[in-house]
């Protein structure tokens, strides 16, 4: 296994680089680095002198990627795309156009992240795991009919409306939490509930539904009758055994999340003021800021392979049969 | 199951016995405290950099430049802040023999201004001011070490202070050509402040022969400014420049101690995001106490503050309006101010009206919720506002919006009668007065010229009136006709809208940044304006970087514009059509290229000026250049429309000062006295729910019984 991981690993480098000259060329095929500047100087008194003196500061007056002025691998490497890039590597994300180190941001707006997507992934894995194998217990009756019905009502409203109207009815019409707002330690806690509310209803149409099909698939099959005929309880079958033997599938969706919860979401922080990952993301791409886009698309990269590496390293736990070589 | 009963104990504990919505600790009950919202994060604390509002909300409250404007006299008028009194002014001439205070503007080669600052100004308490006992300074010289676990100024157990002096507003003017800082004044300071354009040369060659060293600025003179004794400097600038002052008054001129600028320079500082571009150090009535730009900012009294008093006159009817009632109280009258972080206006609307903001503006989405037009176009609060004793203020800013026509373009532009005629006809056709209702809720004044009110140089009534676009009718201006229009676009060769020469229907291309899904109405609008005279519109929506590009490089026909004053002086606007100032030719602020020699000798006149009848009639000269040469649709200066709450006392909109702050004071009773019956919790839906999901739980429960029982 760990030659596996290894290999992964190792795999994980040219998956890195080609997604950051991805980032590089949709950022700078939209941007230049003269835009960049005007974007962060402002419209009053901008000279070109200031512009080129921020592109100077900031390393933005090298060639993009080739620098044919520079002799030997200096070609290569006095680009901006190398000076950017090289030291990400070893999770050096350098400085935000403002003048702020990316890495402490990133560090200090994780937990705030983290402490929404967490609980939205926990009770949400929860009631829709518990929701689909009612659907599936009922299968083919009219309250069966009457779940899908209301996934599909569900997951046909805009997140947007959820976030809304969760807004208008419980903080203002009902008044029990702050509409937004955040706050660290335990005060943090009835910041909190409004969007992980949101967040787990938000989600009950999608993942039911897809939970409930592939219980479905299982309930099919020969050792569910099996189970049956041995006279177990229609409830004890389904979360038992099919529950369990449901978990490979179910582990390919989930466990290759559980390290995005960190990059948090982009929606929720927004417009419940959630000094997070998301939001920062989202005022880096409106402020054209290239150190931020790129570290967090880097960042998210670096924790889907590891999601990846887990949803593996996962299946040879929940089935001994897997083994990873 | 434990801890979904332990939830609620824990939700209601966070709660501290206090409103559950309440978004503040309840330690903050009754306490002096002022809540706001900043919606977009600043980008630069700096005063040489900052040159924003959304950074000027919090620096103007913690530097103290020379001058400020006085909180409640209109016209806007400067008096001293730092400064013990209005800074002299000499007139020079070439061999610095002082000149008449009258001298004429071509005889003055240099202006000298003494600047006196008052002898009690102390700076906040701040580590990088702490010494040890034996008088060393003990944050000063730290490993990266010692550096590497602090990340806040409250990670530094002591704090120092020491008196501002002259040196300190000296070292910041060097710092606006320092070569590691973008100062946006930094070319126009160049142009006037003598030895500067030089001195930043002398600070890029020092640097680069430092590399990776502070740059200590006191190692070099600078020939403009001089310090006279450790209260008096002096400032040298070419010509007669009157303008001047009101640079003073901008955080630009604050003070910067040194020992702030070797503090922050220190190894590790900037990656723990320790920079004074994000921590502030001033001498003003507040400091910066808590700055997390993602969540929120606070703003805590500065012990230090020297003392400053309430203004004791004002306008006529501000005694009436109870804005005189603090006069005297020493200031700031808040103990502190939470700015948090509200991007989004739900929320920000919604938390005002449950009493946790003070103060709001409105946004479109909220305006007929808000605000009430009577019949004569008066603004009020709605009836459920008024219940709530929310008081509603306007002002007109000092600020225009206008279209501008590209004066390097072959069709629109240019100084020929076709031309001309052209964009008058454009200018009659456009009903800003409709715009203004329709898109802005009424909010905004239709501009005669570029001068909005309350600048010098702007004639209320028929005196101000452009006769090119409007009549004077019933005492009104009233738009002159589409026919007017439809013959204008006739003399310049376009009847009906078609092109005399080629037959083809005239089309004209508007570049804007205004592309979201909102946009689209107003660029139907714009659209059908044109229609009227059968000119086609086409609008070109592009990013903003595209827009700058396109203007930069003068490729475009008409395009959406702005400014926002930097000053009460027409100067301020009038030069944004100045020659000198051409976009593409000089890298300057008149986006439209316009170019005029006599507009711009008499600019020349009028710029240097002390506002009087004489110039006001160029001035008047100047406008009547401009509506007849019609180079921008004059469009509109906004209204502004701002709410707050019957607890919040002493709030006047004053357009030119930032530093408003120190003079607002809050009933903090009242307050929570409001807020208390304004946000009691509901708690029947909560029954409803619990009661429907066991019924529920209870039924499917039976109902999969019965199903096991029949297997």
């Amino acid at each position: 296994m760990i030659a596996y991981l290894i290999r992964r690993i190792l795999y994980a480098i040219p998956i890195l680089v080609g997604v950051n000259l991805l980032t590089f060329a949709l950022f700078f095929v939209i941007n230049t680095p003269d835009d960049m500047a005007r974007m962060q100087l402002g419209m009053k008194r901008v000279t070109p002198d200031a512009i080129e003196k921020w592109k100077q500061q900031r390393g933005y007056d090298k060639p993009l990627m080739f620098n044919s002025a520079a002799s030997g691998t200096a070609k290569l490497t006095d680009t901006i795309f190398f000076q950017k890039s090289a030291t990400m590597f070893v999770f050096d994300f350098g400085y935000s156009d403002d003048g702020r180190s990316i890495s402490r941001e990133i560090l200090t707006r994780m937990l705030p992240s983290l402490i929404i997507a967490l609980p939205i992934f926990v009770v949400g894995l929860m009631l829709y795991i518990t929701f689909a194998l009612l659907m599936t217990l009922f299968r083919g009756s009219v309250l069966d009919l009457a779940g899908v019905s209301l996934c599909v009502l569900l997951m046909s409203i805009s997140s947007l409306f959820y976030i809304i109207s969760g807004q208008f009815l419980i903080s203002k019409l009902w008044h029990w939490v702050p509409i937004s707002g955040y706050a660290g330690g335990s005060d943090s806690l009835r910041f909190i509930l409004l969007p992980v509310l949101i967040g787990v209803v938000a989600g009950i149409g999608s993942s039911s539904r897809w939970y409930r099909t592939i219980f479905l698939e299982e309930v099919g099959r020969d050792y569910v009758r099996t189970a049956r005929a041995k006279g177990l309880s229609e409830l004890r079958v389904l979360f038992k055994h099919v529950l369990k033997n449901a978990m490979i599938p179910i582990l390919t969706g989930v466990v290759a999340v559980i390290p995005l919860l960190f990059m948090g979401s982009l929606l929720t922080e927004s417009f419940f003021g959630i000094p997070g990952l998301g939001s920062y993301t989202i005022d880096a791409i409106q402020a054209q800021d290239f150190g931020v886009v790129r570290a967090m698309v880097f960042l998210g990269s670096v924790l889907y392979i590891v999601g990846l590496i887990l949803t593996d390293i996962s299946y040879t736990i929940v089935d001994p049969r897997v083994r990873l070589q | 199951m434990k801890w979904l009963i332990l939830l609620p104990v824990l939700f209601l504990t966070a709660c501290d016995g206090d409103l559950w919505n309440n978004p503040y600790p309840s330690s903050e009950k009754g306490l002096s405290v002022y809540y706001n919202v900043f919606t977009e994060r600043p980008k630069h604390l700096d005063p040489a950099q900052a040159y924003s509002e959304n950074e000027y909300i919090f620096l103007a409250q913690i530097y103290q430049p020379p001058l400020q404007y006085h909180y409640l006299k209109r016209p806007y008028t400067l008096i001293p802040q730092a400064a013990s009194a209005m800074p002299t002014v000499q007139y020079l001439d070439k061999n610095n023999r002082v000149l008449p205070a009258n001298a004429a503007a071509e005889n003055v080669v240099y202006s000298l201004y003494e600047i006196h600052l008052r002898n009690d100004l102390k700076y906040q308490p701040h580590p990088a001011f702490a010494r040890d006992a034996q008088g060393k300074f003990e944050y000063q010289a730290m490993s990266r070490d010692e550096v590497s676990q602090r990340y806040s100024l409250s990670d530094f157990p002591h704090s120092g202070t020491r008196q501002v002096t002259a040196a300190d507003y000296v070292y910041q003017i060097k710092r606006l050509v320092h070569p590691a800082i973008h100062t946006p004044i930094s070319g126009l300071m160049s142009d006037y402040i003598v030895g500067l354009k030089d001195y930043a040369t002398t600070l890029q060659k020092a640097q680069q022969a430092n590399a990776g060293r502070l740059l200590e600025l006191n190692d070099y003179p600078l020939e403009g400014v001089q310090i006279i004794d450790a209260q008096t400097y002096r400032i040298k600038v070419y010509g007669k420049y009157p303008q001047f002052m009101y640079w003073l008054a901008m955080p630009f001129f604050s003070p910067m101690p040194v020992e702030a600028e070797r503090f922050y320079a220190q190894d590790g500082m900037q990656r723990n995001n320790l920079t004074l571009d994000w921590w502030p150090v001033g001498s003003g009535p507040y400091y910066l106490s808590e700055n997390n730009p993602n969540q929120r900012m606070v703003l805590t009294r500065n012990p230090n503050f020297s003392t400053e008093n309430y203004p004791a006159e004002g306008e006529p009817g501000d005694r009436a309006a109870g804005l005189l009632n603090d006069a005297g109280k020493p200031l700031p009258l808040i103990d502190r101010a939470v700015f948090s972080l509200e991007k989004e206006t739900i929320p920000y609307w919604n938390k005002f009206l449950q009493g946790y903001y003070d103060a709001t503006g409105i946004s479109s989405d909220s305006f007929d919720q808000a605000v009430t037009m009577s019949v004569s176009g008066e603004a009020n609060v709605s009836d459920d506002m008024s219940k709530q004793g929310i008081n509603l203020s306007t002002s007109v800013a000092t600020s225009t919006l206008y279209m501008g026509f590209n004066f390097l373009d072959a069709t629109v532009g240019g100084d020929s009668e076709r031309a001309r005629k052209l964009r008058q006809a454009i200018s009659i056709a456009i009903d800003y007065e409709e715009f203004i209702s329709i898109f802005a809720n009424g909010r905004g004044v239709s501009a005669q010229s570029p001068i909005p009110p309350g600048i010098f140089g702007y004639r209320e009534g028929e005196a101000g009136l452009n006769r090119y676009i409007y009549d004077w009718v019933n005492g009104a201006p009233k738009r002159k006709s589409i026919a007017v229009a439809k013959q204008l676009l006739l003399e310049a060769g376009y009847p009906n809208g078609m092109d005399e020469k080629t037959g083809q229907p005239l089309v004209i291309y508007l570049d804007t940044t205004a592309t979201g899904v909102g946009s689209k109405s107003r660029l139907d609008w714009l659209r059908k304006q044109l229609d009227k005279i059968n000119i086609q519109l086409v609008p070109r929506a592009t990013d903003y970087n595209r827009f700058q590009d396109k203007i930069r490089r003068g490729d475009t026909q008409m395009f959406y514009f702005g400014w926002n004053a930097d000053y009460p002086d027409p100067e301020n606007f009038l030069f944004l059509l100045h020659g000198a100032q051409g976009k593409v030719a000089k890298g300057g602020e008149n986006a439209s290229n316009y170019s005029n020699p006599e507009f711009d000798h008499l600019f020349e006149q009028m710029k240097n000026m002390p506002n009087s009848p004489a110039r006001q009639k160029i001035i008047d000269s100047m406008l009547e250049i401009l509506r007849h040469d019609a180079p921008w649709l004059w469009g509109y200066h906004p209204k502004d429309f701002v709410l707050r709450h019957s607890w919040m006392h002493n709030s006047k909109p004053n357009k030119m000062a930032n530093n408003n702050l120190k003079y607002l004071r809050i009933d903090a009773t009242q307050r929570d006295e409001l807020r208390k019956q304004w946000n009691l919790p509901l708690w029947w839906p909560l029954l409803i729910l619990g009661i429907s999901l066991i019924g529920f739980a209870v039924w499917l429960w039976r109902v999969l019984r019965k199903r096991e029982e029949a297997i």
